[in-house]
């Protein structure tokens, strides 16, 4: 039995949605109902058993159970216990209030595996009013023109948008036609986003001064050319840092994470404090380092497949 | 601060020229005194702060950070100051910022010693961008694309003054400039100048298309393959200009040592001996002195500068800008007779007997240094800017050949979508392709296009941003010169190359062989 596999297994459990954690081809699959919806979605008619939040099975004598990660809609942390020990695999998490998903719970353990994406001090994602307050103040500023925004198909591009209605923007949002569907199944999941157009094939005129939603390999692309006087925009943890903005030819960077920051990652480890913690999916070197000036307990555990930068 | 802050990082990730004046404009326009003043003065480079080395900001880091932590979180990002500015803790919600004032009297009153401490206190006021921007201008090293000149040229606009106004006056005042708002606001009358070396605009020319001049009307130079410079001198204080009007002083501070009149002249700054223009690093080295703030004597030894003159804008405090060319320079040779020959020498005047006989001559010159001939009015005063039918630029015909398009990669701003930066090469005798030159221009938007769907058809590998293409376009490449370069394994390299036609007529195996190309080399 696998967590997240990179490659096809016969029997796998399955965090989230996101294509670095939920590949195709598994013979059997554990998953959140949504996760699995959301792979459903992806690869087709994939099945598999659905594992609400809180809900358990056992296996050759582990007992297994999805916990709320509150990373992106249906991610979960999985727990695996075996004679009186506790071993929760956090997937990618974050503990900031989001409004589509169900909200992180700390999971009591006795080794942890967590995610280290933002594993660097200097990420501490800034709150996200601040960041939308950013957005509406550009957007305000460009009747002309539109904005444009890079933001991941599967959970940001619907977090940005239920973080706008929640600011109070009321105006439609264009999206990209690749993210219609997945946008579809977070609306059929209660999340509500307000009024969505495809920004496909429309006039120049009618997008003056729209927020639109893309996925990021879109942000350059000819696709954009058909925009009025874009200004581009990037949802992502990444952005903290200016030069990594700059690289992407970001002009209204937006730190908006789905992952963890260090405060956060740090903060979890001293409100667990599992007796042994594993460092993956990051930076594993300076959390391990972290932990070390805090006399936790702590290894980098590499895993194979997975030398890619997560989506921030 | 927050202002200023944001007005930075507006003009990190600003990358048109226009929105970034924009940006300055704005900032200074709704900022008051004497904060706006520091900010003009820091993005000008007038700005230093003695007590703040960048040493400090390294010895803060060091006594509040895990040296481990530090250094993986500074080799992520790149840069000391934003690495701090990062991994500070976050302001508390009931800190006050510093206005910008505040932090420059707070650092300039305080000792070496005592700065770091100062700078901490103004941190902990200050969210991560605050921060940040606290440490650039504390270090005065903004970094964010402006020169000097683009800072006045946003003052300009943001008070319709122009900037050749706001030039004339800027060396006479100092930071906060008070006196210059004033102005600017139409409060007092503009501040006097006095008794500085400052930047005078420079007069340009328009190309001339395929029109014939009077040889009687216009007088012919040569057009100077370097870097066009003003040297102005009160004789208390020499200083260079570039194009754009920087100084460029620091960079080439042979030439102002070496300047002994009192003036403002016109001229080309050259490498002296064979090497301008017959080795494209020449051109380069000099190019790369003028980015420079300081140069080593190594450098200087290396390329022997020298400034070609061809105008003279003051004799003394005498303006003669009214005057006629023809005035002017006879007033420069007798100028010119006062400096150092080592320095500096006159652009001498080209004798025609009629235009077809100057043509004759141009088509002849194969000099590297030269680029082509200049013709000016000989009645025409010295104007700023480019006037129609007083100076014309009569370039050298340039050089073709047929080349195979190899690799290619993705612009920059505009284009960056489009594969438009293209590397060619030419044929060896046993049937190779070498390149020869890489072009990003001289075709239309049309072209342009064509050439992407060419690219993104025809790739047969892809090197990180770089595709490798079929071997199959011909594309006919113009340049101003060939010559030998160590660089290319071709061993030639072109000057100014740009892509002129496309051949999509032409086999590929019929384009130029290296062979062909070395026969250029003049
Ligand atoms: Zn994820
Ligand atoms: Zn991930």
């Amino acid at each position: 039995m696998w967590i997240d596999p990179s490659r096809p297994a016969e029997r796998a459990l399955v965090t989230h949605g996101h294509a670095d954690h939920a590949r195709s081809g598994h013979g059997a699959v554990w998953a959140t109902p949504e996760t699995l919806a959301i792979m459903a979605l992806r690869y087709g008619t994939e099945m598999g058993t659905p594992m609400p939040y809180g809900d358990g099975f056992e296996a050759n004598g582990v007992k297994i159970s999805f916990h709320p990660a509150g990373h992106v809609l249906g991610s979960a942390q999985i727990l695996l216990e075996h004679a009186g020990e506790r071993v929760v695999v956090t997937g990618d998490y974050k503990r900031r209030f989001d409004p589509t998903c169900a909200p992180f719970e700390p999971v009591d353990c006795d080794v942890l595996i967590t995610e280290a994406t933002f594993g660097l001090p200097v990420f501490t994602h800034p709150p996200i009013e601040d960041e939308i307050a950013k957005l509406l103040a550009a957007r305000a500023a460009q009747k002309e023109g539109c904005i444009l925004i890079g933001a991941y198909a599967l959970g940001k591009a619907q977090r940005v948008i239920a973080e706008l209605r929640r600011a109070g923007y009321d105006a439609p949002i264009y999206i990209h036609g690749a993210m219609q569907k997945m946008c579809d199944l977070y609306a059929a999941h209660d999340v509500p986003l307000g009024e969505l157009i495809v920004a496909t094939g429309l006039a120049k005129a009618e997008m003056k001064g729209a927020i639109v939603i893309a996925p990021p390999s879109a942000l350059n692309d000819r696709w954009a050319q058909r925009l009025p006087d874009p200004i581009t925009a990037m949802a992502s943890g990444w952005m903290r840092v200016r030069q990594r903005a700059r690289q992407r030819n970001v002009e209204l960077p937006l730190v908006i994470s789905d992952h963890a920051d260090w405060t956060e990652l740090t903060e979890t480890l001293l409100e667990l404090r599992p007796s042994e913690t594993w460092i993956t999916h990051g930076r594993t070197d300076a959390l391990g380092r972290w932990c070390e000036l805090h006399q936790l307990k702590a290894r980098a555990l590499d895993l194979v497949g997975r030398e890619e930068e997560d989506e921030g | 601060m927050q202002a200023f802050s944001a007005l930075i990082d507006g003009l990190i990730y600003t990358r048109s020229r226009d929105h970034k004046v924009r940006l300055i404009a704005d900032y200074l326009r709704s900022t008051p005194d004497p904060d706006r003043g520091w900010a003009l003065a820091a993005l000008a480079g007038t700005l230093s702060i003695a007590t703040v080395k960048a040493a400090a900001i390294r010895a803060m880091a060091e006594e509040r950070f895990d040296p481990m932590l530090f250094r993986m979180s500074r080799d992520y990002v790149g840069d000391t100051a934003e690495t701090v500015a990062l991994m500070w803790p976050e302001v508390s919600a009931d800190a006050v910022a510093p206005t910008v004032s505040e932090v420059i009297d707070l650092l300039n009153s305080t000792s070496r010693a005592r700065a770091p401490n100062v700078l901490a206190e103004l941190m902990d006021r200050l969210d991560a961008n605050g921060r940040y921007a606290l440490l650039k201008l504390a270090t005065g090293g903004m970094r964010v694309g402006i020169s000097a000149r683009l800072a006045k040229t946003a003052f300009g606009q943001a008070f319709g003054v122009s900037v050749d106004d706001v030039e004339e006056v800027w060396h006479a005042l100092s930071p906060p400039y008070a006196a210059l708002f004033a102005w600017g606001e139409g409060k007092s009358e503009r501040p006097d100048p006095a008794d500085s070396a400052f930047f005078r605009p420079f007069m340009l020319a328009h190309p001339l298309e395929d029109g014939i001049v009077d040889l009687d009307a216009y007088a012919a130079e040569w057009k100077w393959d370097g870097i066009r410079i003003q040297i102005a001198s009160t004789g208390g204080e020499t200083r260079l200009f570039s194009r754009g009007g920087d100084e460029v002083t620091g960079a080439f501070p042979e030439i102002a040592a070496a300047f002994n009149g009192i003036g403002v002249v016109d001229g080309e700054l050259l490498v002296r001996g064979d090497v301008q223009g017959g080795e494209a690093a020449s051109f380069n080295a000099l190019q790369q002195r003028l980015g420079r703030k300081n140069v080593t004597a190594a450098m200087q030894a290396e390329y022997p500068v020298f400034v070609r003159l061809y105008d003279i804008l003051f004799d003394g405090a005498e303006d003669l800008r009214s005057q006629p060319w023809n005035a002017r320079r006879e007033r420069l040779e007798r100028f010119a007779a006062q400096l150092d020959t080592v320095r500096f020498d006159l652009s001498a005047i080209i004798e025609a007997r009629d235009f077809d006989h100057l043509a004759e001559i141009r088509a002849a010159a194969r000099e590297a240094a030269i680029e082509g001939v200049m013709l000016k009015r000989r009645d025409a005063p010295y104007l700023a800017g480019r006037k129609v039918g007083l100076w014309y630029k009569w370039k050298r015909e340039p050089l073709v050949a047929d080349c195979v398009m190899m690799y290619a990669q993705r612009g920059s701003g505009k284009r960056s979508s489009y594969y438009s930066d293209y590397t060619f090469g030419c044929w060896t005798p046993d049937g190779a392709l070498l390149p020869v030159g890489k072009a990003y221009s001289g075709f239309s938007d049309a072209e342009l296009k064509w050439l992407d769907r060419f690219v993104r058809d025809n790739t047969v590998a892809r090197f990180g941003p770089v595709r490798e293409v079929e071997k199959s376009l011909v594309l006919e490449v113009a340049f101003d010169a060939v010559h030998e370069s160590k660089r290319h394994k071709s061993g030639i390299a072109m000057r100014f190359p740009r892509i002129s036609r496309l051949r999509r007529d032409k086999p590929a195996d019929e384009a130029d062989t290296i062979a062909n190309l070395r026969a250029m080399i003049g």
